[in-house]
């Protein structure tokens, strides 16, 4: 579990450039949960998510990690980068190594681990974000947008992290390739129980996959709750930059124009039933 | 004749080994052929690796022909005298803002480009003003760039191109890097210019509610072009969109499965109103029966 207490972070601080990225930032992570990070550019999600595993230090408050604080002195930021993985933006161009396998096994060599460990790790891994064996010993540059990025997940993933942070996995790709890889980190969660933050612009897919949002603004936590409260804040979320999903919207213009069906939908399967639930309570009558 | 015209356009990226033999042909766009009409609004659809950027770049001769031609204002991109004109018919966006910028305040990044083109100060000056106010970024002009959001630059780039007088803007997943409210700013801005200023735009992007306003749209698939037709005819077809890695709004594919379900909606709906408008009207039908 990871939990944050009042965690502030000043850019320059003690300058007359001081800047305030997060302020009073608390917050707890649970293990197995499945998190969206939604703000618009510049609200505090990457500053807050890179003090999760310790790339940048808090300049108040405090974070502990199964209850022991990161910034204590001994504690190990080595073993907490292995702990929590984080996927960057575009984490395809940090993609360097001469072939697919090679680049998922460099997390776990430099951990140190013995060679047949690394590659049953890497072996995995790849497994996991559905690279097959006929890809191990092809450049990363052979390969398409989608498949670049599942390659750069398998090599976070071959550290197998406690938790995994994404920050926007799927900018730029197309539909299917954001289902693909959002269906596959779906998997992670479900399967191996692994606890997952997801940054993301895309309300719709934060609106499918996850169990709770948090919502940063100017650098603060301004909502943390289930999807569908979130969502019913849209007009405030709005004044954020942010927006609700499409069905949200529909359904609030189909109550507004007279037909009483309840507004807090989030997907698309949630909106066709609540409106053929309405339609047909108002053929009963 | 359109501003952009190709004809059986072929493009080959050629892979060599370390003797120069040909180790691989990849063809990344097969035999286009395509009008555009000066004034319209195009979106080019496709998922990752089907040539959109590809084509896009054939646009304003970053890449030439491997076969076939392409004319950008009636002129040949593969005649090398016609380089400068092409350029200046055809201006480019690109999908990460940070890339694209280049001085330090948001009025000579504008200006840049006429700069270049040896526009004389004064009206230099004058098309900085024009563009910043177009793109409603008036207010920042004496801003560093690097003190903007992903669409306020991304505003910013469109200006800098504007500036350049083209008459066709091409964007190439203007929106990718942008959060929700930068999404709308860019593609607003897009709309207007359009609308207002008559400039032809060709729209790449994998995000369907971006598109519904297209005169057009083109859908790739495997470097060619695999449908055409207006937002309705397109978004219509669900489920072949969906064959091309693609989607529809979430507004369409909800009255498609209630279509499905048998309520008679329209076969293709893209706005919220026109769904709201229709399901009050069979709500209607069905009381008066």
């Amino acid at each position: 579990m990871i939990k944050l207490e009042r965690v502030e972070y000043k850019y320059n601080e003690g300058t007359p450039m001081e800047a305030e990225a997060l302020h009073e930032v608390s917050l707890e992570i649970h293990d197995g949960e499945f998190i969206g990070l939604i703000g618009h550019t510049g609200s505090g999600k990457s500053t807050l998510i890179q003090h999760l595993n310790g790339l940048m230090r808090a300049t108040g408050g405090d974070i502990r990690y199964n209850g022991e604080s990161i910034y204590k002195e001994g504690f190990s930021m080595r073993d907490l980068r292995s702990r929590v993985g984080l996927v960057f933006q575009y984490p395809e161009h940090q993609l360097f190594e001469i072939d697919v396998f090679t680049d998922v096994c460099f997390g776990p060599k430099n951990q140190g681990l013995p060679r047949e460990e690394i590659e049953e790790r890497a072996r995995e891994a790849l497994s996991l974000v559905g690279i097959g064996e006929s890809y191990y010993k092809k450049s990363p540059f052979e390969l398409s947008g989608g498949e670049k990025r599942r390659v750069a997940i398998a090599g976070v993933l071959a550290m197998k992290p406690e938790v995994l942070i994404l920050d926007e996995p799927t900018a730029g790709l197309d539909p299917k390739g954001r289902d693909e890889i959002l269906g596959q980190v779906a998997r992670l969660h479900k399967e191996r129980g692994m606890t997952i933050i997801l940054v993301s612009h895309s309300m719709e897919d934060v609106a499918k996959y996850v169990d709770r949002i948090m919502v940063m603004n100017h650098g603060r936590l301004v909502f943390n709750d289930t999807p569908r409260a979130v969502f019913s804040h849209y007009k405030e979320l709005e004044e954020m930059g942010l927006a609700a999903p499409q069905v949200t919207y529909i359904a609030h213009a189909l109550k507004e124009a007279g037909f009483p069906m309840e507004t807090d939908v989030i997907t698309v399967a949630e909106a066709e039933e609540a409106i053929l639930c309405t339609l047909a309570m108002e053929e009963e009558r | 004749m359109g501003i952009i015209r190709a004809k059986n356009l072929i493009y080959n990226y050629i892979k060599r080994d370390e003797e120069d033999k040909i180790e691989e042909i990849n063809e990344a766009v097969k035999d286009v052929t395509l009008d555009i009409e000066e004034g319209e609004f195009v979106a080019v659809l496709g998922h990752n690796g089907s040539g959109k950027s590809t084509l896009a770049k054939h646009m304003n001769a970053l890449l030439l022909p491997s076969e076939g031609t392409i004319w950008i204002g009636g002129r040949d991109t593969k005649a090398e005298e016609a380089l400068l004109e092409v350029r200046q018919t055809a201006g480019m966006v690109f999908q990460n803002p940070d890339n694209q910028i280049i001085a330090s305040v948001v009025e000579e990044d504008v200006g840049f480009g006429p700069e270049n083109m040896g526009v004389p100060t004064d009206e230099i000056w004058r098309r900085v003003d024009e563009c910043l106010q177009a793109v409603g970024m008036s207010a920042y002009r004496e801003v560093s760039p690097n003190r903007l959001s992903g669409g306020q630059k991304q505003r910013v780039a469109i200006a800098g191109v504007m500036a350049m007088e083209p008459k066709c803007i091409v964007l190439d997943e203007p929106t990718a890097m942008l959060d929700p409210n930068g999404r709308r700013e860019v593609i607003r801005t897009v709309r207007e210019l359009n609308k207002k200023k008559g400039i032809t735009v060709i729209l790449i992007t994998h995000y369907m509610e971006e598109v519904i306003h297209a005169d057009r749209i083109y859908v790739m698939d495997e470097g060619a072009i695999a449908l055409e037709g207006t937002p309705e005819e397109i978004f219509s077809r669900v489920e072949e969109l969906k064959n091309f890695r693609l989607d529809v709004p979430q507004v369409t594919e909800l009255a498609y499965n209630l279509r499905k379900k048998g309520i008679p909606l329209s076969p293709c709906i893209l706005d919220i109103q026109d769904f709201v408008r229709e399901l009050a009207e069979f709500r209607k039908q069905r009381v008066s029966l």
